[in-house]
């Protein structure tokens, strides 16, 4: 045992001195592959984080929203709707909730106004997303005015800008009371936008869902779950089109390292030659040449971690913004909730160390295995 | 210690450019001695010396090691035998370049798992017995022909072989350096090692220090 480990300082002494050697390709190497590793893993840890971003955001949205429908598409909540639903089994409180769309000419924007109690936000002010806030340039007490779909001009005060926690969706968000939403978008008296129920127990979503359908024909059940299943389908499509261009890049690393492993030198097949004549096993060089690939693959990735976890947490993945987010027309600028999941890394490493170790150790084998007495000559 | 019987060696065996370098050798070798093998280029001296240093295997014939029949022995063993038994001094060096003198000289201890500062030591001893220590630390490319070669000879040493191969050992050294060598090789013989060198140069051959000269032509024996 202890003759093997001291064999195995001695190869990494040797690996270790062999990478000082060729210093100039094997740090041209390095980059190119942490690079790599930095972008597979950024998009990994980005869309990892966004996914759980999401669910975040939909935890403390209602289980059940109840929209009706005309001629197939969503209509407001017209009054005596609500009473209509009655006493429904497992419902433990039901909302009639108003919100809309506003264009912002100056932003070239589109807002989320939504209408909040009268207890949350006071007539005349308006609480705003922490993006807005930031594009706008607005401060708590500042008054900011928007011309209404009618022509009319409104002024709120900002009584404060919405904690940027989950900055993704609220980024476009403007919270107003009801009386303010209603006389913006003049909104008819009595009624909403959609309905939403809270159900405690998650099994008697579908249940409560079906009986709505019964009691309201002309209305659309929109289960929280199903929303939730949309987002991840959207993240993986977008990560799908991120995954074939990654493919492609994969593939061309698995070029380089081929070729810098099949293009051995006439050096390193010569250095191969003596270290077997002076009595190195076929195995002691292949372990050597493993020690080089792994120090150079494992360094490259934790390196390349290292830098995706910076660029994605704390500088906002500002490479992917573009071709990941999007779907509010303000970027919201947010610091994502660091989230690692274990199983991603692992594949990443999967695709990342092992194809280069196993790259590597092909022409070096048929070095090592060819005989010693070439050295003679 | 060492004895060949109907010793024959192809290269490229069965192609068309089958080339027969040995043809029949039948030898004996004592322990303690240094033997020179001499005769014209391509005669197979170095063909020959790879087959006694366990690099290759005879195409036919057999190849006795202390007793022990090594020609049939699979790679594995032959390369522990080598390692415990043999040491090279080649005729380009065969220096690894960028490593420094005594990192060279350490290498082959590396299979064998003796700790580094066992080898460190060792190495030391050798490079004050070769007149080295002060090149100790330097790159072997910094080195001149006879550093070169006083390395390599530490290196071929630092296991402690029993036998010494030296093929065309002094091709790269003008006289005053090929005579230092030959002053080596006393100090191998005092030691009781046995040395197997190949050589053109009289010097080497007529040299006092070499007890025994085998000439060779075409792959066979010769009276030298
Ligand atoms: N791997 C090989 N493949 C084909 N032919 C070979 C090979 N190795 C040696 N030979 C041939 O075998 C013959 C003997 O070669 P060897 O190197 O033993 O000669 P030598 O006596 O050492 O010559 P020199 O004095 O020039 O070193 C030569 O004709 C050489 O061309
Ligand atoms: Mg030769």
């Amino acid at each position: 045992m202890n003759v093997w480990l001291e064999k195995q300082r001695h190869l990494i002494d040797f690996t270790l001195a062999s990478l000082a050697r060729r210093k100039t390709k094997n740090l041209g190497l390095l980059l190119v592959y942490t690079l790599l590793v930095a972008v597979l893993a950024s998009l990994t840890l980005f869309t990892n984080a966004l996914r759980s971003e999401a669910a975040y955001v939909l935890a403390g949205s209602p289980e059940v929203i109840l929209q009706r429908m005309v001629a197939g598409r969503h209509d407001l909540i017209p009054p005596g709707y609500f009473d209509k639903i009655g006493r429904i089994r497992g419902v433990q409180k039901k909302e009639g909730r108003l919100w809309g769309y506003y264009y912002d000419p100056v932003l070239k924007a589109n807002y989320t106004f939504m209408a909040r109690p009268a207890e949350e936000v006071a007539d005349g002010s308006i609480m705003v997303g922490a993006t807005l806030a930031r594009e706008r340039g607005l401060a708590p007490h500042n008054t900011i005015s928007f011309r209404s779909y009618s022509g009319k001009l409104f002024a709120f005060e900002v009584a404060s800008v919405l904690s940027p926690d989950s900055e993704l969706l609220s980024a476009d968000l403007i919270l107003l009371s009801e009386n303010d939403f209603r006389a913006f978008f003049e909104y008819p008296a009595g009624h909403y936008t959609d309905i939403a129920l809270s159900v405690a127990n998650p099994q008697e979503v579908r249940n409560v869902a079906a009986k709505l359908s019964e009691a309201l024909p002309d209305s659309r059940p929109i289960l929280r779950e199903e929303v939730l299943r949309t987002y991840q389908s959207i993240f993986d499509w977008r990560e799908g089109i991120m995954l074939t261009v990654l493919a492609g890049a994969i593939f061309a690393f698995s070029i380089l390292a081929w070729e810098k492993a099949a293009g051995l030198s006439a050096e390193e097949k010569r250095e191969i030659g003596i270290l077997k004549a002076i009595g190195w096993e076929t195995g002691d060089v292949i372990r050597m040449k493993m020690w080089e690939g792994l120090l150079i693959s494992l360094s490259a990735f934790l390196l390349g971690l290292v830098a995706a976890y910076i660029h994605v947490f704390y500088l906002g993945a500002a490479v992917f913004e573009p071709v990941l987010k999007g779907w509010a027309v303000l970027y919201p600028r947010f610091a994502l909730i660091p989230a690692v999941d274990g199983l991603q890394i692992a594949t990443l490493f999967f695709f990342t160390v092992f194809p280069y170790t196993a790259a590597v150790l092909v022409p070096i084998w048929r070095a090592a295995i060819t005989d010693p007495d070439s050295v003679m000559r | 210690m060492i004895e060949l019987t109907q010793i024959k060696k192809a290269f490229n065996q069965g192609r068309p450019n089958e080339y027969w370098a040995l043809n029949g050798i039948d030898l004996s070798l004592e322990r303690g001695k240094v033997t020179a093998f001499c005769g014209p280029s391509g005669s197979g001296k170095t063909t020959l010396l790879t087959l006694v240093g366990c690099l290759s295997r005879p195409t036919s014939g057999r190849v006795r090691f202390k007793g022990e029949d090594i020609s049939g022995l699979p790679e594995r063993f032959l390369t522990d035998i080598r390692r415990q038994s043999f040491g090279f001094v080649f005729q380009q060096f065969n220096l690894i370049k960028g490593l420094s003198a005594l990192e060279n000289v350490i290498l082959p201890g590396f299979p064998t798992g003796r700790p580094r500062a066992e080898l460190i030591a060792a190495a030391h001893i050798l490079f004050e017995q070769l007149k080295l220590t002060h090149r100790a630390n330097a790159r072997v490319e910094w080195l001149s022909g006879g550093e070169q070669q006083r390395v390599a000879i530490a290196r071929a040493l630092i296991n402690n072989p029993e036998v010494i191969i030296a093929d065309e050992p002094t091709a790269n050294l003008d006289t005053v350096l090929s005579r230092e060598f030959m002053a080596i090789l006393e100090g191998f013989t005092a030691a009781g090692k046995t040395v197997l060198l190949t050589s053109h140069d009289p010097l080497v051959v007529e040299s006092t220090a070499v007890h025994r000269v085998i000439g060779m032509r075409d792959g066979c024996l010769v009276d030298a």
